[in-house]
């Protein structure tokens, strides 16, 4: 089945009809597409969280609705059979280690295979399958996940999600606090996940240069509703826009745009990664060598 | 220049049946003034080094000295007031109730009367620009804020040496902008000598010094310069490649001859423009 | 659903009530729960409705969120007053069957059981309705001060006391996220008989813990490398300020009790 995610119009207001009234989403219409790697952007406070948890129904809209594959969201939809929702989207959320507790890794992976049917067996099967996936091996089955390292722990809270066989994977900021190597690994697996499994990706984050790198759709939010949508080379094409937002734009198209100043000629179409950026160079260092000889 | 810290032979196990020692034999020197950053892989014994500095953590063997003086039981507090410390989760330091409460929090440990206890907690909060914030509760604050919150704390009792034991790791870019900036000015105004624990490329930037760890010892050391220019091996090093660093290693990969030297983005723009130039 | 856990929240506000110290609102509302004790007849009781009355006026906080105070506690209210109306006896009888009996006397002292109720609640409620948790803690600490001689840790209970509020709001928001993440694994949480709902928050509470002790470790040694050695020897940056307005509560208080030891029967 195709697992669209389309928002349209949607509102959320926290803990409405009391005096602690706080609205924190308006007006938001997007569509995360099948297949698509999305990313959603914005500062701390501009309501991802929010829309994070609209998107396996962990939280309904108070206005407009949320349409999860074949399932439509509004306010009203009963609060049973939400369950086949969660199943579908995986969500990781920030520092998913805290929500470790089994006693082996084995049946931490397990838990959500289990709280939607699965029997011990199959439980002890997806957790051996899902470990090569986070980068661990098997002899991690019978251990405690609170005898590994930060970085461990994290990749078994991974795959504890990636283990309900999710069609979309949201990922909540999923490198914050790594160091830069376990950062780089991480969001390699992601990607894996994204072109070897055909998995569908929603990541939030702050790092640009990830964006640029993996994402195909971004979504830029600010105080609580979209305020720009696009590919990445379009978003990043405007540089000032960015600015304003006080929002970073990737350091390899900052510096394609400081050297295009200084050199006083285009490159090319913007870069979004450093091999991007380096074969443009490559490509005008060979053309300009000839037309250098021609002008001789 | 004056000596705020020596290290001597740092030994240090977590627990007996450990194979590797967290502390493997580590000396050094640090001059009154200095910006140290010290960076490693997680787990290369970089925190717990700064432990032993203020006596959190006692090495097996080696000995601490701090401002002269060498660290023992019976001085311990006394070095405590010279070192202000800074950690990583900004929740999980924040003592008061509120933001002066909070501040106040090591006044009140160092028995400073409530009169010059008041002084220095606004002086404190007015310099990280938190002032405004004052009667505030923890739970309405940013990262970024309470990490500031925490450099007002560590500025009030007036020490010599500020630790930040990574502490922007977990804050948005805007916080880690933020702390950094509020150290910076410190630094600047109370000539502290500052140690900072980072993965962050532009924290290290700031210092003069970077010491690189790796299981336990202390494998290299030079300026950000230096350091920087270390190119993919800067990864192991626990540090993301500045950006100049990753160009060049990628024209490398495409047959292109770069300069070995470390160049900062201005140094590549110009580095390329006489290549593109070049007739 | 978090906001309703915590009853009587603390509503900030400048009202007289609220600018008094709080050891005198602490050590009256103590005291009240002593003195009501007093009141046994329907002057002493109208003497303390007045009284509490009136410093609900003066708390300028809207009347319901008093009434919300007795709502969690009206079963428990309702029986006591049962039992009292039921099984007391004396003055007229109106209806007996068994043990259990209908008198004037036993109707009235169901009504002032009652009352005490509702008027302990209201001056607990407005307790802390008006007074900071913290300052509360203050307080507690000023009034525990003579323990200290009995070797009482007082002034360690007092910070346990304000960092556990302190990180109130904290582990709120650490049990809200983990409740989502469990939410999202599959898990419904009050859902199902009691044996699923019990099992449903083995995973909320073990995360907690988990992230709890390692908070306190890493509070502990933040603590540590601040300088705190213990509760002696140390100055207080919070201050309390008693007033005029607080010596007289104090005499009201005093006043209000000989009164009573006056009217009652």
């Amino acid at each position: 089945m195709v697992m669209d995610i389309t928002f349209e119009k949607v509102g959320y207001t926290y803990q409405k009809g009391t005096p602690f009234e706080s609205r924190a989403l308006y007006d938001i219409d997007f569509d995360i597409k099948d297949g698509s790697y999305t990313a959603l952007v914005g500062h701390t406070g501009s309501g991802k969280s929010t829309i994070l948890r609209h998107l396996n129904a962990l939280n309904k809209p108070t206005e407009g609705k949320v349409i999860i594959g074949d399932r439509e969201i509004v306010s009203t939809t009963n609060n049973k059979n939400l369950k086949s929702i969660r199943k579908k989207v995986g969500i990781v959320f920030q520092f998913p280690e805290s929500q470790l507790f089994e006693e082996t890794i084995a049946k931490d992976i397990a838990f959500g295979p289990k709280n939607f049917g699965a029997t011990e067996e199959e439980g002890v099967e997806i957790a051996k399958r899902m470990l090569p996936l986070v980068g661990l091996d098997e002899t991690y089955m019978e251990r405690s996940p609170f005898d590994l390292s930060g970085g461990q722990m994290r990749r078994v809270a991974i795959a504890g999600v990636l283990a309900m066989e999710p069609e979309v994977l949201v990922l909540d900021e999923p490198t914050a606090g790594l160091d830069p190597k376990g950062r780089k690994e991480m969001m390699d697996m992601f990607y894996q996940l994204y072109k070897e499994h055909g998995m569908t990706i929603v990541l939030v984050t702050h790092q640009m240069e990830d964006v640029a790198s993996y994402a195909n759709h971004v979504i830029i939010l600010e105080q609580g509703t979209v305020v720009k949508e696009g590919p990445p080379r379009e978003i990043f094409q405007n540089e000032p826009w960015l600015e304003s937002k006080q929002l970073d734009v990737p350091a390899t198209v900052s510096f394609a745009s400081r050297l295009e100043e200084r050199i006083g000629l285009r490159l090319g179409d913007i870069p979004l990664t450093t091999d991007e950026l380096a074969d443009q160079l490559v490509a005008h260092l060979a053309s300009s060598s000839i037309e250098g000889g021609d002008a001789k | 220049m004056n000596k705020i810290i020596t290290l001597n032979n740092l030994i240090y196990k977590y627990d007996e049946t450990s194979i590797r020692p967290a502390l493997n034999g580590v000396s050094l020197e640090i001059e009154e003034g200095e910006w140290i950053a010290i960076i490693g892989p997680n787990g290369s014994g970089k925190s717990t080094l700064a432990k032993t500095i203020n006596g959190l953590i006692a090495p097996d063997s080696g000995e601490v000295f701090v401002d002269q003086l060498a660290l023992t039981e019976e001085n311990i507090w006394e070095i405590r007031e010279k070192v202000g410390m800074v950690f990583q989760n900004p929740d999980n330091q924040f003592v008061g109730s509120t933001v002066q409460d909070d501040v106040a929090f090591g006044l009140e440990n160092q028995a400073v009367p409530r009169d010059e206890m008041l002084k220095r907690v606004e002086s404190a909060l007015s310099q990280v620009k938190m002032l405004d914030f004052k009667e505030r509760e923890p739970a309405r604050l940013s990262g970024g804020q309470k990490q500031r919150v925490a450099i007002a704390g560590v500025v009030a009792i007036a020490p010599k040496i500020i630790i930040l034991d990574e502490a922007t790791s977990m804050l948005d870019p805007q916080g880690r902008q933020e702390v950094i900036e509020t150290v910076q000015q410190i630094k600047e105004k109370e000539n502290l000598t500052v140690i900072s624990i980072t993965h962050d490329i532009d924290e290290a930037a700031n210092a003069n010094r970077v010491l690189v760890m790796q299981e336990g010892k202390l494998v290299k050391e030079g300026t950000p310069q230096e350091i920087f220019s270390n190119g993919d091996q800067l990864i192991d090093m626990g540090l993301d490649l500045p950006f100049p660093e990753k160009l060049k290693v990628a024209l490398e990969e495409r047959g292109i001859k770069v300069p070995e030297t470390y160049l900062t983005e201005e140094g590549m723009v110009e580095w390329l423009w006489t290549l593109l130039s070049k007739k | 659903m978090m906001e309703k856990l915590i009853f009587g929240r603390y509503i900030p506000g400048t009202s007289w009530i609220h600018r008094l110290d709080p050891r005198a609102k602490l050590l009256s509302t103590i005291l009240f729960i002593f003195v009501i004790f007093l009141a046994n007849n329907w002057q002493t009781y109208l003497l303390l409705f007045i009284f509490v009355l009136t410093a609900v006026l003066l708390s300028e906080i809207k009347f319901s969120f008093f009434i919300n105070g007795i709502k969690p506690m009206i079963w428990l209210i309702l029986f006591t007053v049962i039992l009292q109306v039921l099984f007391t006896g004396g003055g007229e009888v109106y209806f007996q069957w068994g043990i259990l009996m209908l008198t004037s006397q036993g109707l009235l002292n169901g009504v002032f059981i009652f009352c005490r109720f509702v008027l302990i609640i209201f001056m607990s409620t407005l307790l802390t309705l008006t007074t900071m948790p913290l300052s509360l803690t203050d307080a507690l600490e000023y009034l525990m001060r003579p323990l200290i001689a009995l070797k009482v840790p007082v002034y360690e209970i007092a910070l346990m006391l304000s960092i556990a509020l302190r990180f109130v709001p904290t582990l709120m928001d650490e049990t809200e996220k983990i409740m989502n993440a469990q939410r999202a694994r599959g898990v419904d949480f009050g859902e199902g008989n009691v044996f699923q709902q019990m099992k449903a928050i083995v995973p909320l509470l073990i995360p907690l813990f988990v992230s709890s002790f390692n908070r306190a470790e890493e509070l502990a040694t933040a603590m540590e490398a601040r300088g705190y050695s213990g509760g002696e020897g140390r100055t207080k940056f919070r201050k309390l300020d008693w007033s005029a307005s607080d010596t007289l509560v104090m005499v009201v208080f005093v006043l209000i009790t000989a009164a009573l030891v006056f009217l009652r029967n």
